[in-house]
């Protein structure tokens, strides 16, 4: 098995085109100081779809992906050039907000990261730091735990401390943290990868249920993960330049079904046969 | 290496070595608990028939030791500790925040403060007295009163404080922070909202274990004034003042036996109230243990 690559989801649903794509990337290059860390990227990320972003380590898929929602702005010596858009309008323009950004294209990280606070006060700090002032809190509250498939389990326990949840239930909480401030895209940097299989299968059927209203971008290590619920994957690796240093590049961009049963680069064949990487 | 080297039964080696280390270690630690310990006892059997309530009603005096007491130096102490916390605890947490979140470490001046607050924390207290007497007391005007103490042992723990208020902010993981932001927080909202509550106790012990630095402090109060005899409680920030340490220096440099006890008596009120401020600190700590 091995050498096979991984079987693609079942399609329940068509892959939809990008005709007016959420984002798009244009000749993204992004440096640390002087350190390209990925080069020249053009993609498209369609609307409501799920996009998964596979590669090596140090392929700069994390790099890209903190691009979408300008969090690579706290990293010093960052910097950008290329274009960003956001229904077509440049991210990285000057009049734009990072923080209004932000509470637009929502962010789940690697290592599940709730505020050491009550889990209601975990998913109310979106809407109250965005002076959402919704009618009621309460309701807010349940609505975003229910869409991160966490209510049943923590309707009880709401005032207790959400660092007592296991560590799917609090990668659950964060996305429902995400959700509570209702953005249009939610980006996932690794979100399985500190979890068992259990809740690993619980956050993918999760992320089925939210792409029917989000787009989704979520970057993975596990290629399975990436057949299994992405619409589209676009596959990074890494060159190494003439001085040693490592630069990530796009290789190939296409629906998961072609990336993983005919795709069009030599390189990604191999990566996701396990032939390298 | 022989053969025979390896077949050796498991023996443990050099049980005496090991056993002379031990025994040192334990002679070590053994001096510092056992000089603690008999410094407490001389003090608590010498003035234990003061230790009454004439210590703490009474004000002092020199003819008569007998009624003489320590009020106007455990008033005074309250109030100088009070306004030392006011000024040097806010003053102290905003620089913390200012060099952990906000200072580039890449900009000189920056790295020339960070260098110049841990200097600062090594200055002997006596300078603070000097510089508290040139520019506070006789520059600014402020004269020999409970402000002018007050800032000068401000200045004198402001860099602990700040050091320990950076520690407690460094100590609040990145991931909490970048959670915040990427709900669109700003970082106002992220530092007020997710770093400071975290940080807190941490500041406040670090606080409160700079503040018992500063009650026990007489040098730099004698060159402000503090060794005036003083018979009334302060009235307020410009009033003249006398603190503990230095009344029990006063005490302890006269020549009457039963001064000598007052003075002692008055070393375990400062204890008391030393050991009392630790003990929150203690608390504080284990209270909030950090959870994630």
């Amino acid at each position: 098995m091995s050498h096979s690559a991984p079987t693609p989801r079942v399609d329940d649903r068509e892959v939809p085109s990008l005709v007016d794509p959420v984002f798009e990337l244009a000749d993204l290059t992004v440096y640390y100081d002087d350190y390209a860390a990925v080069r020249d990227v053009t993609m498209d990320v369609g609307r409501t779809q799920i996009t998964a972003m596979i590669g090596p380590s140090g392929c700069g898929k994390s790099t890209v992906l903190r691009c979408f929602n300008r969090m690579n702005d706290l990293i010093a010596g960052a910097r950008v050039t290329g274009k960003v858009s956001y229904h077509g309008e440049d991210l990285y323009a000057e009049e734009v907000d990072p923080i209004e950004v932000r509470r637009r294209v929502g962010m789940v990280f690697q290592k599940p990261n709730p505020f050491p606070k009550s889990i209601y006060e975990n998913v109310a700090y979106g809407p109250r730091v965005n002076r959402m002032r919704p009618a009621n809190m309460d309701d807010l509250v349940e609505e975003a735990l229910s869409a991160a498939a966490l209510w049943d389990e923590v309707k009880d326990v709401l005032k207790k401390n959400a660092l007592t949840l296991s560590g799917g239930q609090q990668q659950r909480l964060c996305i429902a943290r995400a959700i509570s401030v209702k953005p249009e895209a939610i980006l996932m940097d690794e979100p399985c990868s500190a979890l068992d299989p259990i809740a690993t299968a619980k956050i993918e059927d999760l992320m089925h249920d939210l792409a029917r209203e989000y787009t989704i971008i979520i970057v993975t290590h596990n290629m399975q993960q990436a057949a299994r619920v992405s619409d589209r994957t676009a596959f990074f690796t890494a060159e190494v330049d003439e001085e040693g240093l490592r630069h990530g590049r796009l290789v190939e961009y296409d629906v998961t079904s072609k990336i993983f049963t005919k795709p069009g680069d030599s390189r990604t064949e191999d990566y996701i046969t396990g032939r390298f990487g | 290496m022989s053969a025979s080297a390896v077949t050796k039964s498991p023996r443990r080696r050099r049980p005496l070595r090991e056993g002379v280390f031990r025994v040192s270690l334990y002679a070590c630690l053994g001096v510092g608990v056992v000089f603690l310990a008999v410094l407490l006892a001389y003090i608590v059997v010498t003035g234990w028939d003061r230790l009454d309530s004439r210590l703490w009603q009474n004000f002092p005096s020199i003819q008569i030791p007998e009624t003489a007491g320590a009020q106007s130096a455990i008033m005074g102490t309250i109030w100088v500790l009070g306004f030392t916390a006011l000024y040097c605890v806010p003053t102290g947490v905003m620089a913390a925040i200012y060099l952990e979140e906000y200072a580039d470490r890449n900009r000189w001046y920056n790295r020339l403060i960070e260098l110049n607050i841990q200097n600062l924390a090594a200055v002997p207290s006596i300078v603070y007295g000097i510089l508290g007497l040139g520019i506070l007391a006789r520059g600014l005007g402020f004269g020999f009163t409970v402000l002018t103490a007050a800032l000068t042992l401000s200045l004198l723990v402001l860099p602990v404080v700040i050091i320990s208020g950076r520690e407690a902010i460094r100590a609040v993981p990145d991931s909490i922070r970048q959670g915040s932001y990427a709900l669109g927080a700003t970082k106002w909202q992220t530092i007020w909202r997710q770093v400071l509550p975290q940080a807190i106790p941490g500041m406040a012990t670090g606080s409160i274990l700079a503040l018992s630095r500063a009650i026990g402090e007489a040098a730099p109060l004698l060159l402000l004034g503090g060794l005036a005899f003083v018979t009334f409680n302060p009235a307020g920030v410009f009033s003249p003042f006398t603190v503990l340490p230095i009344q029990i220096f006063n005490w302890i440099s006269r020549p009457q036996e039963e001064f000598r006890i007052l003075a002692s008596a008055a070393i375990v009120v400062l204890l008391v109230l030393l050991l009392a401020m630790n003990s929150v600190a203690i608390w504080l700590r284990n209270r909030y243990q950090k959870r994630w």
